[in-house]
């Protein structure tokens, strides 16, 4: 292969002049260590190259050599628990190789060459298959089953396929395609990762995404495919909501990108994933987890790609049919990494010093969010035969292999996006978030106002967003409850109404307002310390399923209600707010198993406590909550 | 295999630009020797073909064209690493400043230094004892973490670094979960690296270290503010390098203080500038937030090794603003913030640490039984909170009149005062241990009806609160006090109820 050979080089910047015919977002290395780089821009016979290493100690002269490819991933088993770089070298090989500072120059392949898995097939030779079918797994730990597809781009007859232990080099199965070349199938394939994996259609995502969240789940919920945003000043909460996320979500896997953050951070997840235990699964929380770790000390123009790479696995962990988290931490250091190249490549900066193209790019990741139906699927167009080639039919299927039942309908999977936002100051103005806000449907407002106080998670609950809100709601009715929509709609008025009154407060102090608002105001500073607060430290507080979150919020509400009532005939307000009832209101967050009962009784506590053994119009709790 | 060139072309600012080279680097070390017979260092920024950029470390004053004598080192910038650099005082690029002989380097070390891979970290979670109350009791700080101290033109940080240098201490694991573990001996070193202080700055840190012996565990890097400012851009690196030194091959707890990241900060704008590159805010480049990450991170803890790095950074925030791109980018690097606060320094009370917006990110895993003790915890929460309230009543004593406060809020108010008197306020020598922390914290919260101890277990209220309230007398602590508000108020004043305007 042609060897071209470096002009300039200005920081992760590197020019180079006789690369023949190599192309645009191709990988080269760059000089005598061979540091990845990638083409950014060609000018004439000049390519600029971003480099992914250090690039001190290289000068004109030294060598650099197309590899003739673009900047892929390996995707295959083995993934799963491990923790990559921005350009996918598995960290603990690097550091078996080099140690505990990450050297340059030094290389390791995504997926372990010499790890030998057992390959149960589902597919039969004979059979036609096509991109996305498919045709064997994996138990690559206890949860996840990897399952083996035909990759994109192939499609064809089956001429062989078997079963039995392989590395993810050795052929599985081979398929003859429709222009009669035989081509080999491995349990790995390649992807590269700046173009979206192809898919059937995007469909509508309606399922809420649980993160076990109370302020996310009830207020602002995100759907399986959809794209949220958490934009906020330093130690504002952006962080500990997304491990949170990554915790207790209710998807099948998470990918977690640290992107330009810190180390111990990265170190916080290593040590603690492996420890805790998936709710869903009962088995570690690592096992679900793939770790993209590019920290603000590493190489930026790998942290430009560490997004890419991780929206590339998710991406395929979606065609498999699962339902994926994505996060990215923090979308501003992606931005600035783009920045920064860009200033490098000294291009006509738009806002900020941001490359004009900053929006674009935004909104093409978190494109790549969505619910999709996968390829491979028989329910796809035109191909709902149901004749002797029908694709996979159920009897052909072993039965070791579960996932064969998929192969009778259509595969659904769903890539999940949460990016966190880093503005300057706090500023919400500026490029990346405003660019971010054009294209996501959920936004987490963190103040740091509220983080002072250590109001956890500091989600602003008056500027926070969802466009989900309607699309989950018919799966809360059914779900959760048919009120649960109502109470959280009233809960937020509330919470409305005392901002607007918190001004008179602050002016003329809390006896100006009438006793209906002077309940009103107990009740939003109830939602907020007994609802919306939430301790990602404490292990009682920091899941809460729908159901108890219904469940809270409907307490709460019934204190309201019977508060009103009470006063309209004649309690004092002071009996009304010292009732120690509230002591159990406080501590009902808190109450993990059997809650729905200990609920009822502290609601029945409320109504003897505050109206006694008066009338009581209407016993059933959700009577008294519509109105006033 | 040096090479020299006379071949410089533009003179701009820190820059020169010199043609014809052969053979250059990115990164590599440039000396450079002026007309006049001066010499800088300088290092190659850029290079394209034949024509390399370089910054020159001591300025350009006295170069001209044409008689610059521009020689190419070969290697990039490295710094001679021993044990012998403790004691020892160096410039801002690591040359001996105090009339010592100079340093047999064991190995010279490239500066710019490697990251730590991510997964060869160890978490930060063990105790120092600073012996300053606001830190230990409420933010302490954790070996291996970033803390840095953001402060205001006028305001004491140099002190309460100093202080902290001095004091700075690990304690042995306790297996009582009531008692707190005895001060390990002989377990720190302190790495300090000042940029663009002034000489009686520096004095007083000398000072300070000379006169208790902390100098024989202490290397100083220092570039004052009469010192050439681009050196300031190597300083802090040198003094990392030679703390990954002591840490990860002498076994040590180097604790690196660094004052002040602003006058760093401007010494990269200035090159920035003078390479004409768009600039980001307030005229700072776009990658300073990489640039400062690619130090802070150096922090750490790594797996199999016994030392750490435990960073605290000062920097002075223009115009006490925490938004502006300084602090506000340290904050987004490093874990937590202590904050001072003008108010506080002007009612007299030392260190003025402004609690409330302080955190430190790391301190449910420095603290604890083991650690430190079971209740410290749950008494840092309920201390926080109840200075939080505190705040806000005394805000509504003002609008409303102290007599419109319930019971409860003005033993709040009277909490409020008393923990700036007697928990924050404390001596510039005076090393308070753990135990006297919290002793100080559980007397103060019984200031507060028992009732109102909610975020203490109840165990702990049993085991430590005082049986006799501390007598609070009003009037012996006010004279000396500015009506000034205290701490936090900006920050929290609006939130009485917790929403926002
Ligand atoms: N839900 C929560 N419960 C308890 N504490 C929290 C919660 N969220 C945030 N915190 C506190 O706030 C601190 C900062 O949070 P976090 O690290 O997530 O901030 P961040 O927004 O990611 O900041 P940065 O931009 O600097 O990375 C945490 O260390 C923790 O002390
Ligand atoms: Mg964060």
């Amino acid at each position: 292969m042609e060897q071209g050979s470096i002009l300039k080089v200005a920081g992760p910047l590197v020019v180079a002049t006789g690369l023949g015919s190599a192309k645009m977002f191709d990988l080269v290395r760059v000089g005598a260590e061979g540091l990845m780089g990638e083409i950014i821009e060609m000018r004439g016979d000049r390519a600029s190259i971003q480099v992914y290493e250090e690039t001190e100690g290289l000068g004109p002269g030294d060598p650099v050599v197309p590899t003739g490819a673009p900047l892929s991933v390996e995707l295959g088993p083995g993934m799963l628990g491990a923790v990559y770089d921005g350009v996918q070298r598995p960290l603990d090989a690097l550091e078996a190789q080099v140690g505990s500072f990450l050297a340059r120059g030094i290389d390791a392949p995504g997926l372990d060459r010499d790890k030998v898995w057992e390959f149960a097939a589902c597919a039969k030779a004979g059979q036609r298959v096509e991109a996305g079918s498919i045709v064997g797994v994996v138990q690559e730990n206890e949860v996840i089953e990897h399952r083996i597809m035909v990759p994109p781009g192939v499609a064809g007859e089956l001429v062989a396929i078997e079963s039995g232990s392989f590395t993810v080099e050795q052929p599985v199965g081979r398929v003859r395609t429709d222009a009669g070349d035989e081509v080999d199938l491995l349990m790995m394939q390649r992807w590269p990762v700046r173009i979206p994996r192809p898919y059937a259609r995007k469909v509508a995502a309606t399922e809420p995404l649980v993160t076990g969240t109370r302020v996310i789940d009830t207020f602002f919920p995100l759907v399986k495919g959809g794209a949220g945003c958490i934009p906020g000043p330093f130690g504002a909460g952006k962080t500990v909501t997304q491990h949170q996320v990554a915790k207790w979500s209710n998807a099948q896997i998470v990918i977690f990108i640290g992107c330009g953050e810190r180390g111990n951070e990265m170190t916080d997840v290593l040590m603690e994933f492996p420890e805790l235990t998936d709710p869903y699964s009962g088995y570690p929380l690592m096992k679900r987890t793939v770790l993209v770790a590019n920290t603000s000390n590493m190489p930026v123009a790998a942290r430009e790609a560490s997004v890419y790479t991780g929206i590339t696995m998710a991406e395929y962990f979606r065609d498999m049919g699962y339902e994926v988290v994505l996060q990215a931490d923090s979308t501003s250091r992606w931005a600035e990494a783009m920045r920064e190249i860009s200033g490098r490549l000294e291009e006509m900066p738009g806002e900020e010093g941001y490359p004009a193209y900053l929006g674009t790019r935004l909104a093409a990741f978190y494109e790549r969010a969505g619910k999709v139906e996968c390829l491979g699927g028989p329910t796809r167009p035109g191909e709902q035969t149901e004749g002797a080639d029908a694709p996979h039919r159920e009897a052909e299927c072993t039965p070791a292999a579960a996932t064969c039942d998929l192969h009778k309908a259509c595969r659904y999977g769903s890539v999940s996006v949460i990016g966190s936002v880093s503005p300057p100051g706090g500023d919400l103005s500026e490029p990346v978030v405003q660019n971010t806000l054009r294209v996501v449907k959920v936004f987490w407002a963190l103040q740091d106002t509220l983080a002072f106080q250590r109001h956890f998670p500091a989600i602003d609950w008056l500027t926070s967003y969802s466009l989900f809100l309607d699309k989950v709601t018919p799966t809360w009715e059914r779900e959760v409850s048919p009120q649960f929509r109502g109470r959280r709609d009233r809960a937020m008025s509330i919470l409305q109404r005392e901002s607007e009154l918190a001004e008179i407060v602050r002016l003329v102090g809390l006896e100006a307002l009438s006793p209906e608002e002077q309940i009103l105001m107990e009740t939003a500073k109830s939602l907020r310390e007994d609802f919306l607060q939430q301790n990602a430290f404490r292990d009682d507080d920091q899941f809460s399923s729908l159901k108890q979150q219904d469940g809270l919020l409907h307490v709460i509400l019934h204190f309201h209600e019977r508060a009103l009532l009470a006063q309209s005939q004649g309690a004092s307000l002071k009996a009304i707010f010292e009732s120690p009832v509230r002591e159990h209101i406080t501590r009902a967050k808190y109450v993990e198993e059997g809650f729905e009962a200990e609920y009822e009784r502290i609601m029945a506590e409320i109504d003897t406590q505050l109206v006694g053994d008066m009338p009581n119009p209407g016993h059933s709790h959700e009577h008294t909550e519509v109105g006033s | 295999m040096s090479r020299e060139y006379m071949t410089t072309r533009d003179i701009v600012g820190p820059l020169l630009l010199v043609e014809g080279v052969e053979g250059v680097t990115y990164g590599e070390l440039v000396e450079l020797e002026f007309p006049d017979g001066t010499r800088s260092m300088g290092n190659v920024l850029e290079i394209d073909r034949d024509v390399a950029l370089v910054q020159a470390f001591q300025g350009t004053r006295g170069s001209n064209p044409s008689e610059t004598r521009v020689r190419f080192l070969g290697r990039g910038l490295e710094l001679g690493v021993s044990r012998d650099m403790l004691g020892r005082v160096f410039d801002g690029l690591g040359r001996p400043r105090d009339n010592g002989p100079e340093i047999i380097p064991e190995k010279r070390v490239p500066i710019y230094g490697q990251p730590i891979n991510p997964v060869s970290r160890d978490f930060p979670d063990d105790f120092i004892q600073t012996g300053i109350s606001s830190i230990d009791g409420l933010n302490p700080l954790v070996r291996g973490q970033k803390l840095p101290i953001f402060s205001g033109s006028g305001l004491p940080h140099n002190e309460l670094a100093a202080q902290i240098a001095r004091q700075a201490a690990v304690l042995e694991r306790s297996d009582d979960p009531t008692k707190v573990g005895p001060v390990m001996e002989g377990e720190f070193a302190v790495v300090f690296a000042a940029m663009g202080i002034t000489f009686e700055d520096a004095d007083y840190f000398m000072t300070e270290f000379r006169s208790t012996s902390a100098i024989e565990r202490a290397v100083l890097f220092l570039n004052l503010a009469d010192d050439p400012a681009v050196e300031r851009i190597a300083t802090p690196r040198m003094a990392l390098t030679a703390a990954e030194y002591l840490a990860f091959e002498c076994d040590m707890h180097v604790l690196v203080i660094y004052t002040d990241m602003t006058y760093y900060c401007e010494a990269l704008r200035e090159v920035s500038a003078a390479r004409k590159e768009v600039p980001g805010r307030r005229g700072f480049p776009g990658y300073l937030y990489t640039d400062l990450a690619t130090m802070y991170e150096r922090a750490g803890r790594v797996k199999g090794k016994k030392g750490s790095i435990t960073q605290v950074p000062i920097l002075s925030m223009p115009d006490d603003d925490k938004t502006h791109p300084i602090p506000d980018l340290t904050g987004y690097i490093t874990e937590g913030q202590i904050i001072l606060d003008r108010n506080l320094h002007r009612s007299g009370i030392y260190p003025p640490v402004s609690v409330l917006p302080s955190l430190s990110r790391l301190k449910q895993k420095g603290i604890g039984p083991g650690k430190t003790r079971e209740d410290h915890a749950d008494l840092s929460n309920q201390l926080f909170g109840a200075y939080a309230r505190g705040i806000q009543a005394k805000e509504l004593a003002v609008i409303l009149g102290e007599a419109a406060l319930s019971e409860t809020d003005q033993a709040y108010v009277r909490f409020a005062d008393s923990f700036e008197r007697l928990f924050i306020q404390q001596g510039k020598t005076e090393d308070r241990s753990v135990e006297d922390t919290l002793a100080l914290g559980w007397e103060l919260v019984s200031l507060l009806p028992r009732s109102e101890l909610k975020r203490i277990k109840d165990e702990y209220v049993d085991r430590y609160l005082p049986a006799k309230p501390h007598e609070y007398h009003p009037g012996e602590e006010d004279a000396n006090m500015t009506p000034g508000m205290p701490a936090g108020r900006d920050e929290i004043g609006g939130d009485m109820v917790g929403v926002r305007k």
